[in-house]
């Protein structure tokens, strides 16, 4: 799983050039990504069986946690309601940096069918979202494809989470923002 | 107290210690034994329950009324959607609400095929209600095991409709699709292979278990009177002693013909419910495997004969000028039923699931009423909780079996 | 022209009509059946008006004579479960709701609807005393309806949050929400000053921004992640990978060639 070996005998005989504490970091945040279980509804049972026997999240390094403060990435496993976007944006808060946040399904990406008064359209209004994972209900391997991805992108990552950019969002009357 | 409407985070549901020695607690919306998104607000004398009080809507999702503004046909994979469970129970349930409005009754091939279904459906439930319940009560190893077989439950559902979850696999009148090849025999080596494990691991790591006895005996203790007035239905009643179950009382579909026993336990605690649902796995394979014989002997249609409200085959719309005329109109104005309501009652793993319809003749419902038994047994918390310690509460969620998609639609 | 949509009806509706078309009705039966001819006599004077449509037992009675009746069904003839009670609006139509509440004999194995009519802005009495099962299901009545339940223990809103505005199964209230809810959880958690950069929601499924160049992608027309194409882009032709298409027979002819 991990594609960045640290070779300590390499690079002169220093065991760690600053380049790659960025690798070195980001090696030991991608491979034990701990999740939230944050199951909002029927995705929520796809994580659940991710989690489970066939599918065996935990050979990625993925535990879930129950408590936000122990957990690095948010999954947002189905509809977000209005009434609960409160919830999820004060559980968001309350995680640790570095935090990520994988929207599953297509209820969390764009409100999916539910295009009602009750639902949000998007995770994205309130969340600042890393990993978008279209489906209704997506598979298990999906899931663990995003999880995948999530490693990816965290790789390529700096160590110093100042330095990155989560989604900004830039309106038409030109105001940008952090949803950060 | 803080105000809540900026980004700063705030405590103020951590508890607060009150004059009466009271304290009060908030559990969930976010919380692993929560089954969803339930949220309780507890208020504690110690380690006792003086008050609960359920919260719920956290996945409100306008449902019913979706229904206003959809055609019946384009209703269908929303009600996969509610109990999410077993996605095809409520997708009978509502296509029988709709066909017992038409008037129309399915082929005989699609009748063995949903009851198949169903059961099928049942079993996916009942080993995810095992799963989870004693993941919650804290036996890790029974939730790997029963995901393992639900894993096979899925595939069989996903062989015949292509779906793990959300399956459609019942339209309104009919089924869309025959049984694929060598799915008859794989149901049925999967009917032995459930029977063995519910016998031989859940049963042999649960049953008898010393820890998981004290946990659930006498716990979430419900008389049958209680029971019926709080609108407990399904296993909940049952649990109580009231044999009561709708593919026996009102039978639907082929459950008239068939043989299987309605187990019933008086013992009205958490422990006999448990016992239950085992049993109701093993009565379900008993139905799978009496149905297996019967699909050979029926005819090949799949979906009912009513040119007015169903569409034809799919060779015939293929070949035939008017089938597609009317496929045509079907699909873009959708079906007009009469005039009228209805309520039909079906037996949905979690109890009682009914759809009422109310029809004014447009092709969209005029009012559409899920009536989900999690609902009611969501209600039923606030009386069983009261009395208990915070330790059993968990227990107690765990075993009503709720599903919040259907608690709050 | 613009459709005219009714105000008071916000569902939608059907975009074509046979002139000829006439509507049939579900059969409405007499009562014939003995257990439910019992129940009817029980009742008396109450019944407006008894039918049996698809197997079940419906009962017309006054909005105010609800509690009496129930008790009845309960003790006389032996309904004990209040499966599902909700309303129908029929603001628009008639200005009054229907509500029924659908009844459950263990014993006998059958089912009764009882159905009243009840005016825009009277208030209904609590069955709740009699079936427990009411507390729950009168609530999500008054949230989803506003429908006033007198004597209800706790008659708050259940599905919908507490400070929300509108019942949102009513005809008036359309079902993308009206401008509050479009703005609820914005104003909920960043407050309103933010409506402005959140922006409005987009409630159109097939929308496509072809100048968002981080969410849509562009086939045949790629341009790097972010770039920013608001005043046009580059025109460029559609390149064929090489490596995917190969020509065998020509690189064969080429390779023979260069031996020769």
């Amino acid at each position: 799983m991990a594609q960045h070996q640290v070779n300590y005998a390499s690079s002169a005989g220093l065991p760690i050039a600053l380049t790659s504490v960025d690798k070195l970091v980001n090696w030991g945040r991608s491979n034990s990504l701990w999740p939230l279980t944050y199951g909002l509804a029927c995705c929520a049972i796809e994580m659940m069986a991710s989690g489970a026997s066939r599918y065996d999240f935990d050979r990625m390094g993925t535990i879930f946690r129950a408590s936000p403060r122990q957990a690095d990435v948010m999954i947002l496993a189905g509809t977000l309601s209005k009434k609960h976007a409160e919830f999820a944006r004060r559980l968001y808060d309350q995680m640790t940096e570095p935090k990520w946040v994988i929207s599953m399904g297509s209820c969390a990406n764009t409100g999916g069918m539910f295009n009602t008064y009750a639902t949000v359209q998007g995770v994205d209004r309130i969340i600042p979202v890393d990993i978008y994972l279209p489906g209704c209900a997506p598979r298990p391997e999906t899931l663990q494809y995003a999880m995948m991805m999530l490693q990816k992108k965290i790789r390529r990552e700096s160590a110093d989470m100042k330095k990155n950019t989560k989604q900004d969002l830039t309106t038409q009357t030109g105001k940008r923002a952090r949803l950060i | 107290m803080q105000v809540a409407n900026k980004l700063s985070p705030f405590f103020e549901n951590l508890n607060f210690e009150r004059d009466d020695n009271t304290m009060v607690i908030n559990f969930g919306p976010q919380h692993p034994s929560a089954h969803g998104q339930l949220r309780l607000v507890l208020e504690l004398d110690g380690e006792q329950v003086v008050k609960a009080y359920p919260d719920i809507g956290y996945l409100h999702r306008g449902i019913e009324k979706m229904a206003e503004n959809m055609t019946y046909n384009e209703f269908l994979p929303t009600t996969d959607r509610l109990d999410y469970i077993a996605s095809t129970s409520n997708n009978y349930a509502y296509s029988l609400a709709v066909e017992k409005l038409l008037g129309i009754e399915a082929p005989r091939r699609a009748q063995v095929i949903r009851t198949m279904l169903l059961e099928l459906n049942r079993i996916i439930s009942h080993l995810f209600f095992v799963a989870t319940h004693a993941l919650d009560v804290g036996a890790m190893s029974v939730f790997l095991y029963a995901f393992r077989e639900r894993e096979f439950a899925m595939d069989l559902m996903e062989d015949y409709c292509g779906a793990r979850l959300t399956h459609s696999a019942v339209r309104i009148g009919g089924v869309p699709l025959d049984l694929p090849q060598n799915w008859l025999e794989n149901a049925a080596a999967f009917c032995d292979k459930i029977d063995y494990e519910v016998e031989h691991t859940y049963g042999a790591l649960l049953n008898e278990n010393r820890i998981w006895k004290m946990r659930l005996e006498d716990v979430g203790v419900i008389s049958a009177e209680d029971a019926l007035s709080w609108g407990c239905t399904g296993v909940m009643l049952r649990g109580s002693g009231v044999k009561w179950d709708i593919r026996k009382e009102e039978p639907y579909e082929l459950y008239s013909e068939l043989d299987f026993d309605i187990p019933t336990s008086d013992r009205c605690d958490s422990y006999g419910r448990f016992r239950m649902y085992m049993e109701e796995m093993k009565q379900s394979t008993r139905i799978i495997r009496q149905l297996i014989p019967m699909y050979k002997d029926t005819e090949p249609q799949l979906m009912a004969h009513a040119p007015q409200y169903i569409s034809a085959t799919k060779e015939e719309i293929m070949t035939q000028n008017y089938a597609l005329m009317q496929h045509f109109v079907l699909v873009t104005q959708g079906m007009r039923p009469p005039k009228g309501e209805v309520y039909v009652p079906t037996e949905s793993p979690k109890g009682e699931l009914g759809f009422y319809i109310k029809s004014e003749g447009e092709p969209y419902a005029y009012r559409l009423k899920c009536r989900a038994p999690s609902f009611f047994h969501t209600g039923l918390l606030q009386k069983l909780l009261v009395g208990t310690y915070i330790a059993d509460v968990v227990t107690i969620i765990g075993t009503t079996n709720i599903v919040f998609g259907e608690v709050d639609r | 022209m613009r459709k005219y949509v009714p105000k008071d009806n916000v569902q939608k509706k059907a975009y074509y009509t046979d002139r000829f078309h006439v509507v049939p009705r579900v059969p409405r039966e007499e009562v014939i059946d003995t257990h439910f001819e019992a129940v009817v006599f029980n009742l008396g004077e109450y019944v407006k008006d008894a039918y049996i449509e698809i197997g079940q037992l419906v009962v017309h009675i006054e909005a105010t004579k609800n509690f009496s009746v129930l008790k009845l069904l309960k003790e006389q003839c032996g309904y004990l479960q209040c499966s599902e009670q909700s309303a129908v609006d029929y603001l628009a139509k008639d200005g009054e709701f229907e509500l029924f509440w659908q009844l459950l004999n263990v014993n006998e194995a059958k089912r009764v609807r009882v159905v009243c009519r009840l005016a825009n802005g009277a208030a209904i009495e609590s069955i709740e005393p009699l079936f427990k099962s009411a507390n729950f299901a009168e609530r999500e009545m008054f949230d989803m309806f506003g429908i006033k339940v007198n004597n209800h223990p706790f008659l708050k809103r259940i599905l919908m949050p507490d400070d929300w505005e509108g019942h949102p199964l009513l005809k008036t209230y359309p079902l993308f929400g009206d401008e509050f809810a479009s703005w609820y959880e914005v104003d909920k958690i960043f407050g309103k000053e933010y409506r402005d950069i959140i922006g409005p929601e987009n409630r159109d499924p097939a929308k496509v921004d072809r100048h968002d160049t981080k969410r849509f992608s562009r086939v045949g027309y790629e341009v790097p992640f972010g770039a920013d194409i608001s005043e046009g882009e580059t025109e460029r032709k559609i390149e064929y990978s090489e490596t995917v298409l190969v020509n065998y027979n020509k690189k064969a002819s080429k390779t023979l060639d260069e031996r020769r």
